[in-house]
């Protein structure tokens, strides 16, 4: 390449960076975690897939797990001059300072799956996030349904001890199945989130209830855990998803590949898709100035072996879960 | 008592024999043993079973507790040795698999015996160096998720069985003789003893110090990697984020219980893997007892104590002086 033609690629470059997008294409900046799961994994990829969907300019900034890098990315967006900035907050405090850059700069800030600290309330114009007790309710009542009348002892399986999402699973479950005097959790115990610790405790509750023929659900605060109960029954020589039933939640592929072998029977999805509520409710407000709710709660929608788990697999796989 | 049994390990048996007596007062069919699919099933096999990869862990940490050293990298090893395992496992043989998961535990341990034996570092800094970026590498490898396999050769390492023992205890008790039949069958263990003792009265002495140093790291490297590919056979999938994790701690844990000083010296394979042993009839004995689980590691906390207090020679001084005390005034 020339000198001449080299000098000529960089100024059109220059001048397409220049330009600002079409009008009525929003540009919108992301500020994302990191890759601390594979959950967040999907969520980026599905953000990217909904933004292309809507023709809207998303540029995500991969924060590392570091709120400096956040708020660093935010105050890069502010003087880009987006149309508004979505935050997925690493921590929930310490906001006040930049988003108040950003509400001077007039941009709308929408936090995606956590929210923050409540002093900042003003500082944002909506949160998109699940609600984690709902989604154990959602678990509770699919198991009461499927169970009847009949007495059942469930075992449940905790997340991390301290986390706010197993608290929170556990409440939601529990509030579920107090309704039904025939539904009875007989042990609970953490499995820290994990496949090989959910295999663990699982081995040690069949042990524990007589070979696991007493037990007859299972209910795990994440799939992960599941999928290793499930082994563990099966080493066992038990049936999982016949003789005895499971419920779990966040919908990962893994659980719908053991449900297509009749070995799970429902999952509650967390959903990957914080970006899609986000990007509508900003799409309303920029163009007839709707203000969306403070609290935008995402579905917590049941899968069970009725809904085609195998083509659910093949569709969430490539997501990078 | 102590004239019919060694002294040296007797507080460890001890404390085995006691938790495992708690375990059968909190689950009374703790000793039922049967078939199933072939394998022996119960709470005794899963205490086996489970307490395999700190097992592992602790054979190679207990070598180079003793030459004075520290390798907090075993948790990451696992990770990576797990991540190649499951990504290799659907395209490759087994042979190939093992071949590259434990060569690269011994590509990692070089590396660990390169920076302490050969350039000096502290092993507790050099260590940690592979501790963090370790994770990193096994989270590379499987690209942050958590890689499944279905070969059947690699699944039945970690749930095959021969002669109704489940494979990771009949590996890990083959991985015990062997390590025992080179280090104590000749004088090796002598070596790494001295080297942990005094590295400079042993290198006038004429003991290769860094040579040992060197070994006694890549062994780590081997047991930790075999130690990860178990582990990742036994879920069917590897998770980089979580194999391993914090199990560094357990295994060095399971060698302090075992009576190996972190200042080096004498060493014993055989009561660190009793540690391991300990550690795991503990947190089975947790999980059945049926307590909520905010109890675990206080329980876990309050054992450990005990057996380290049981140890401890000033302590035994102390119960020996009080025992003496309360006998003059009756």
């Amino acid at each position: 390449m020339t000198l001449k033609a080299l000098f000529a690629a960089s100024a059109t470059a220059t001048l397409l960076l220049a330009v600002p997008a079409s009008a009525g294409q929003l540009t919108i900046g992301f500020s994302q975690i990191g890759s601390e799961s594979g959950w967040r994994a999907a969520e980026t990829s599905v953000s990217k897939q909904e933004a292309a969907k809507r023709k809207v300019n998303l540029k995500i900034a991969d924060a590392q797990q570091k709120q400096e890098n956040q708020i660093k990315a935010i105050r890069s967006f502010i003087a880009q001059n987006v149309d508004a900035i979505f935050l997925a907050p690493v921590v929930s405090t310490g906001w006040d300072s930049v988003l108040k850059e950003a509400k001077e700069a007039k941009i709308p800030v929408v936090l995606l799956d956590r929210d923050i600290d409540p002093s900042g309330k003003e500082l944002y114009l909506t949160a998109v996030t699940s609600d984690s007790v709902h989604e154990g309710e959602v678990a509770g009542d699919w198991l009461a349904k499927a169970v009847g009348g009949k007495a059942c002892n469930i075992v449940e399986l905790q997340g991390t001890v301290g986390a706010s999402v197993a608290a929170n699973r556990k409440k939601g479950f529990d509030t579920a199945i107090a309704k039904h005097a025939n539904l009875k959790v007989v042990r609970s115990q953490t499995g820290d989130f994990t496949r090989a610790k959910g295999k663990e405790v699982m081995e040690s509750f069949i042990k524990a209830e007589g070979g696991g023929k007493s037990i007859c659900a299972v209910y795990a605060h994440n799939d992960d855990m599941m999928v290793g109960a499930i082994q563990a029954m099966k080493e066992a020589g038990l049936k999982p998803g016949k003789e005895i039933l499971t419920v779990s939640i966040d919908a990962v592929p893994d659980i719908f590949k053991a449900m297509a072998a009749g070995e799970a029977n429902a999952t509650v999805e967390l959903t990957p898709n914080m970006a899609g509520p986000a990007l509508d409710a900003i799409a309303a407000f920029k163009d007839k100035g709707t203000v969306p709710p403070k609290w935008i709660q995402t579905e917590s929608k049941l899968y069970t072996a009725a809904d085609d788990p195998q083509k659910i697999y093949d569709s969430k796989k490539g997501l990078g879960y | 008592m102590t004239a019919l049994l060694p002294r040296r390990g007797l507080a460890q048996i001890l404390a085995l024999i006691v938790i495992l007596a708690v375990d059968r007062i909190v689950s009374p069919q703790f000793f039922d043993l049967r078939l199933q699919d072939g394998r022996l099933f119960g709470s005794l096999i899963d205490v086996l079973n489970r307490g395999t990869p700190v097992a592992l862990l602790s054979l190679g940490m207990v070598l180079v507790i003793a030459t004075r050293g520290i390798d907090l990298s075993v948790g990451a090893v696992m990770a990576i040795s797990g991540a190649i395992a499951a990504s290799l496992a659907d395209s490759h043989g087994l042979p190939i698999v093992l071949a590259a998961a434990l060569g690269a535990g011994l590509i990692c341990g070089l590396w660990n015996g390169f920076l302490v034996a050969v350039l000096g570092m502290q092993p507790i800094v050099a260590t940690l160096i592979l501790m963090v970026a370790g994770r990193g590498i096994a989270q590379l490898i499987t690209e942050g998720r958590i890689v499944t396999f279905s070969s059947p050769d690699l699944v039945w390492l970690g749930n095959g069985a021969v002669l109704g023992l489940p494979m990771p205890i009949a590996i890990a008790l083959g991985m015990l003789i062997l390590t025992g039949a080179v280090v104590r069958g000749s004088a090796l263990g002598l070596l790494i003893e001295a080297t942990g003792g005094n590295a400079r009265a042993s290198e006038l002495a004429g003991v290769g110090t860094r040579a040992m140093i060197l070994a006694v790291y890549v062994w780590c490297g081997i047991c930790a990697a075999l130690a990860g590919v178990i582990a990742a056979a036994d879920i069917m999938g590897a998770d980089a984020n979580n194999a391993g994790l914090w199990l560094e701690l357990d295994a060095i844990l399971a060698v302090v219980i075992g009576g190996t000083s972190l200042f080096g010296g004498r060493f014993s394979l055989v009561l660190a893997v009793l540690g391991a042993l300990i550690i795991q009839t503990m947190n089975t004995g947790i999980l059945l007892s049926g307590y909520p689980p905010e109890f675990n590691l206080l329980v876990k906390a309050v054992v450990v104590m005990t057996v380290l207090l049981l140890q401890s020679p000033k302590f035994s001084g102390i119960a020996g002086i009080a025992a003496r005390l309360r006998r003059s005034k009756a």
